[in-house]
């Protein structure tokens, strides 16, 4: 645990020691912010003019579900899309890069204590940037009154979801010494995952089923309506544990034994 | 302390190391030695555990590094051909972070810093971000960084790269400190290097084993007659047929004249010192002398020597594969 713990330090300190870190609190702020703030004045908007038709034979419209779900579901296209993999392309292509890779290998630690420490330094960061949208929802709270329950669903599924990325993310850095390469290969791994729920728009056959489940976005969809579904969350642990032990291969052919 | 047996590594079909086998004992330095690419990098990967044998082992302290590869590193120190800093970080933070992951306890860890920055000479830095350090000091960080958790084994791969003269002889001199209490294997392409800072020496060439024993044990193995150098004035055939008399000389060759003066080379019978007859036959003559020295040979001359006879066995080796090739398609 020790060993894990003084990764985790060394990767946390890596990013706030490089712009990375800052980069990508602000670009999250920024981004999560205006999607808020579209979200929010859509409602407010809608609930006037609901208002001023008297709301006959409408269903109630709830903050939840006029701001609070589309903005996790938005702020997952953007932590999906962009920010996970410049989080995860640096952990091993950097030491491959700068032959500190040796370091690690060659410290009595185990191979998957140096992938636990990364995963669990690029999951602080993550966590650090999630938590700015909590911010953003705090605002709900003091003007409003929405039920805070479904949100606990949704943090939970937010940061797996982000957890799935960062595992994946981090088996893709140990293929490459540039940092680029690695960021470019997540960011279409990662889009691919995204949008291959699309087939069952154009079919229905056996395959279409299964790549739909493989979809990261449909398991998203049990947490963004506030309900932790018990095959959801199977499917995210299943994703990082295969992360991590696609990782751990990885790092064990880089020293020659596969 | 390390044993290596019949070590072989491959890179898909080349063969970066093949069947390398010595033995270092407690307390001892061995120099690694070879041209680049001769497979001392790999080797010293294998042993560190930063890579796996094809076949083979590797025991240091007793622990194989592939069966109980975390007892078998807790043993080692390694400096690696590139020192393994984070430039993003402070010597110390960088030398904290390692003392943690090489198992260094808590309470220990400061002293061993202080201790490490000031044998490696980087106390005067230890604030300083690494990467805006000059290449001398990143490679004596990485020495530290070795040293660290104290090992009783140290590999250090081209320890002496980079480094400014003064540095290298400071260097040298570390490492030289370093024996009795640990054991190290220093690689490196710098011959005086060798006989500076090590007990025995391994010479390794396109991934074998080609000579192995204590410097000065080499030079005599090698080494079939003595050679002295004689300078002289005077008429050079004479010259060279006077030496030629002289007993326990077996060739007089001319090295090279600038005008009158020449210098000749003498080959002699080997343990048979000739230069006070030499230098009898000279003055007598009425020539003058003004040069007679010993020419051992130097590891340099061995180096090569080992190096190209391989180099030429195989150009041999290469010239009779054509036919071979031509053999095999006459019997298709």
């Amino acid at each position: 645990m020790r060993n894990i713990l003084a990764v985790a330090g060394k990767e946390l300190r890596s990013y706030f020691h490089s712009p990375i870190a800052y980069l990508v609190m602000a670009v999250y702020s920024v981004l999560c912010g205006f999607f808020f703030y579209s979200f929010t004045a859509t409602y407010v908007v809608q609930t006037f003019r609901m208002q001023a038709m008297g709301g006959m034979g409408m269903p109630s419209m709830t903050i939840n579900d006029y701001v609070i779900r589309p903005l996790f579901e938005g702020v997952l296209a953007i932590v999906l899309l962009l920010l996970i993999p410049l989080i995860t392309m640096r952990l091993y292509a950097e030491e491959k890069r700068s032959g500190t890779i040796e370091l690690l290998l060659t410290s009595p630690i185990t191979d998957l204590q140096i992938i636990l420490g990364k995963f669990l330094g690029a999951l602080l960061l993550y966590g650090t940037m999630i938590v700015i949208t909590f911010g953003y929802l705090g605002v709900l709270f003091i003007y409003g009154n929405p039920f805070a329950k479904p949100l606990i669903a949704q943090a939970v599924g937010l940061f797996l979801f982000g957890g799935a990325l960062l595992a994946l993310g981090m088996w893709i850095s140990t293929f490459t010494k540039n940092q680029i390469i690695a960021a470019v290969v997540s960011f279409a791994v990662f889009l691919l995952f995204y949008v291959l729920n699309w087939v069952t728009a154009y079919s229905s056959g056996a395959v279409s089923r299964v790549l739909a489940y493989l979809s990261l976005t449909t398991h998203f969809d049990a947490f963004s309506k506030g309900v932790v579904d018990l095959k959801d969350l199977v499917y995210y642990l299943s994703v990082i544990v295969l992360g991590i032990f696609l990782t751990a291969r990885s790092v064990e052919a880089l020293k020659g034994r596969v | 302390m390390i044993e290596v047996e019949n070590l072989t590594k491959r890179y898909g079909p080349t063969l970066a190391v093949s069947g390398v086998s010595f033995q270092v004992q407690k307390g001892e330095v061995l120099g690694f030695l070879g041209p680049n690419g001769a497979g001392k990098t790999t080797t010293m990967r294998i042993i560190t555990g930063f890579l796996s044998a094809s076949s083979g082992r590797v025991r240091v302290a007793g622990f194989d590094v592939a069966e109980a590869p975390l007892e078998a590193k807790k043993r080692v120190g390694y400096l690696p051909e590139n020192p393994p800093v984070y430039t993003d970080m402070t010597v110390n933070e960088y030398l904290a972070f390692v003392g943690r992951i090489k198992g260094v306890a808590r309470t220990e860890l400061k002293k061993r810093i202080a201790e490490v920055s000031e044998k490696c000479a980087v106390a005067d830095v230890q604030n300083r971000q690494i990467g805006k350090l000059s290449k001398g000091y990143r490679q004596r960080v990485g020495l530290a960084q070795a040293m660290i958790h104290n090992p009783e084994v140290l590999i250090l791969d081209e320890p002496t790269a980079g480094l400014d003269p003064k540095q290298i002889i400071e260097t040298r001199e570390l490492i030289k400190g370093l024996a009795g209490q640990h054991t190290v294997i220093l690689s490196t392409h710098i011959l005086p290097e060798v006989s500076k800072t090590c007990q025995r020496v391994v010479v390794i060439n396109k991934g074998t084993v080609v000579a192995m024993g204590a410097p000065d044990e080499l030079t005599a193995r090698l080494q079939g007659y003595g050679t002295v150098l004689v300078t002289a004035e005077g008429p050079a055939p004479e010259i060279t047929s006077k030496l030629q008399t002289v007993p326990g000389v077996t060739l007089v060759e001319q090295r090279e004249s600038s005008g009158p003066r020449i210098t000749l080379e003498v080959h002699t019978e080997k343990n048979h010192d000739v230069r006070a007859e030499l230098a009898r036959a000279v003055v007598q003559s009425g020539w003058g002398l003004f040069e007679l020295k010993t020419s051992g040979m130097s590891l340099e001359d061995i180096f090569l020597k080992l190096t190209t006879r391989d180099l030429g066995e195989e150009a041999a080796a290469q010239k009779e594969l054509p036919a071979g090739g031509g053999e095999a398609k006459a019997e298709n």
